[in-house]
């Protein structure tokens, strides 16, 4: 019974965030277009499947994986796990942090695999490519950039060094990057790190940088705790462009072996 | 037939979220030696994550991604920049401004501020401040999508516009607010809900699509990068102005 109530305020939810769409796009229909929308019936159903399936997916994720995810995300950054029971620590040891960096690397790639708005984006780029990009390697290319980010940003918080650093290093990667990378992939490699922070992403990468800045001595989770998210939108952009120029480079190489070869 | 079609969709779904379920039991079970707690629940949300996934996806495919197609050929066929670009400013704006991880992030953000000092801390000022911050990065997500389909109709090419963009946020965190920075990064990429963005890429690749000299590929994408960039420079210029 409490599932269901509890399930019913998600859905709830989740038509609200739909409602301005369905107004707008309505209003548009009607008013500036005048004219019928078509396949009405096929397109209800499709957006009766959203909003459902986006329901479900979120009841799933507070049911299971958020307590499990919040649980682990605090025992793994707390001091008594690190420095072992009874120790008093004034200073924090970047070192002793292993476990963290590679909890977060592992939380940040496996969340974005599951990420709808990510699968949307890989579908289409898929669909408009005609099949090159393929969903799984963009998929796993931009998965591969946040694990990085997202440990890169504990990391940082546990250091306690400025994160204006870290991002301005990061745009002056993507600018050199992007003078150099095909030219058909810059504008996906730009979108692939507003997609990555969604749904999944966010509540968990939250909760891990709240309770690391609340545990780490000396660190004010209200400045600190901050700043994961930044992370995670910046670094699939670099792994995307990276992986396109690794992918030309090779076959630039192939070609220039395959030419080597018939001239013989 | 039908069972075995839908089987296939919910097998993808649940290789979508094989890794999790793996990361999870790994670090629970070899590193902090712990048994799993509440298995039946654990299992009873992976089952519903997985029919929610299977579903949304399906639903991409036969509503969401048709409408935002249709949408944008219908406009482009129109020929007036005037609605096109009211449209694509509208898509920005209402889809954010109740965007539930917005307003989280906006009242935190009203919270540090008033903790710091920098505005009065009383409630009513707190409300102020994160209702002005909400309606700032709307905003400013609404003309972020307005300017990138400006960019799809004139082909201006993408890294120009993001490169400026970046400029102008190293240029406004030397001098904004230390306690700003943190969450005006972070808003950028809170911005993009899960049912905006694959309108937005609808909106884009279909605009692109139909006009000449356009390649979907290159010109459509694009609109997601604007909405993660703007509302970074607008929640700065916010805290430059208020405080």
């Amino acid at each position: 019974m409490d599932f269901i109530y509890e399930f019913g305020k998600i859905l709830l939810a989740t038509c609200k965030d739909v409602l301005p769409i369905i107004v707008l796009i309505v209003s548009f229909q009607l008013l500036v277009l005048r004219q019928p929308i078509p396949h009405l019936r096929r397109l209800i159903v499709g957006g009766v499947y959203v909003v459902i399936g986006l329901a479900l997916f979120l009841a799933g994720l507070e049911k299971a994986l958020f307590p499990l995810g919040n649980m682990m995300a605090t025992q793994l950054s707390d001091p008594a796990f690190i420095y072992g029971p009874g120790e008093i620590i004034t200073q924090a040891d970047w070192k002793a942090y292993g476990w963290v960096y590679l909890f977060a690397a592992m939380i940040g790639f496996s969340t974005t695999i599951a990420e709808p708005s990510l699968v949307a984006v890989a579908f289409k780029a898929n669909e408009v490519s005609a099949g090159t990009i393929k969903q799984w390697g963009l998929r796993i290319t931009v998965a591969i950039g946040v694990a990085f980010g997202i440990s890169l940003g504990t990391f940082r918080i546990v250091t306690g060094t400025p994160l204006y650093m870290y991002i301005l290093a990061g745009y002056m990667i993507v600018i050199v990057q992007t003078l150099f990378a095909p030219k058909n992939i810059i504008a996906l490699a730009y979108d692939s790190g507003g997609v990555t922070t969604s749904t999944v992403t966010v509540p968990l990468v939250a909760a891990l940088g709240l309770g690391l800045s609340a545990t780490v001595p000396g660190r004010n989770p209200a400045l600190d705790g901050f700043g994961l998210i930044a992370f995670a939108s910046l670094f699939p952009i670099i792994t995307v462009m990276g992986y396109a120029q690794l992918m030309q480079w090779s076959t630039q190489r192939k070609i220039k072996y395959m030419e080597k070869k018939n001239a013989i | 037939m039908v069972i075995k079609l839908i089987l296939t969709k919910i097998k993808r779904a649940f290789t979508d979220l094989l890794p999790i379920i793996l990361v999870i039991a790994f670090f629970q079970i070899i590193v902090l030696k712990q048994p799993l707690p509440q298995m039946g629940e654990v299992l009873f949300g992976a089952l519903l994550v997985v029919t929610g996934l299977t579903l949304f996806v399906e639903g991409l495919e036969m509503g969401l991604f048709p409408i935002g197609e249709s949408m944008a050929h219908a406009l482009a066929r129109k020929g007036s920049l005037f609605w096109l670009l009211c449209f694509a400013f509208a898509l920005g704006f209402s889809t954010t401004v109740a965007e539930p991880a917005l307003i989280a992030v906006a009242w935190e953000a009203a919270e540090i501020a008033g903790q710091g000092g920098l505005i009065d801390s009383s409630q009513e000022s707190l409300r102020k401040y994160a209702f002005g911050l909400r309606l700032s990065v709307a905003f400013s997500v609404g003309l972020a999508i307005l300017i990138g389909v400006l960019r799809i109709l004139r082909g201006w090419p993408i890294h120009y516009l993001i490169i400026s963009g970046y400029v102008l946020v190293m240029l406004m965190t030397i001098i904004a607010p230390q306690e700003i920075i943190g969450i005006a990064y972070d808003a950028g990429g809170v911005t993009t809900s899960t049912i905006t963005v694959p309108l937005v890429a609808a909106l884009g690749v279909g605009l692109a699509s139909s006009i000449r000299g356009r390649s979907p590929l290159v010109d459509g994408f694009g609109l997601i990068a604007f909405a993660s960039l703007l509302p970074i420079i607008f929640v700065m210029g916010y805290g430059l102005i208020v405080f």
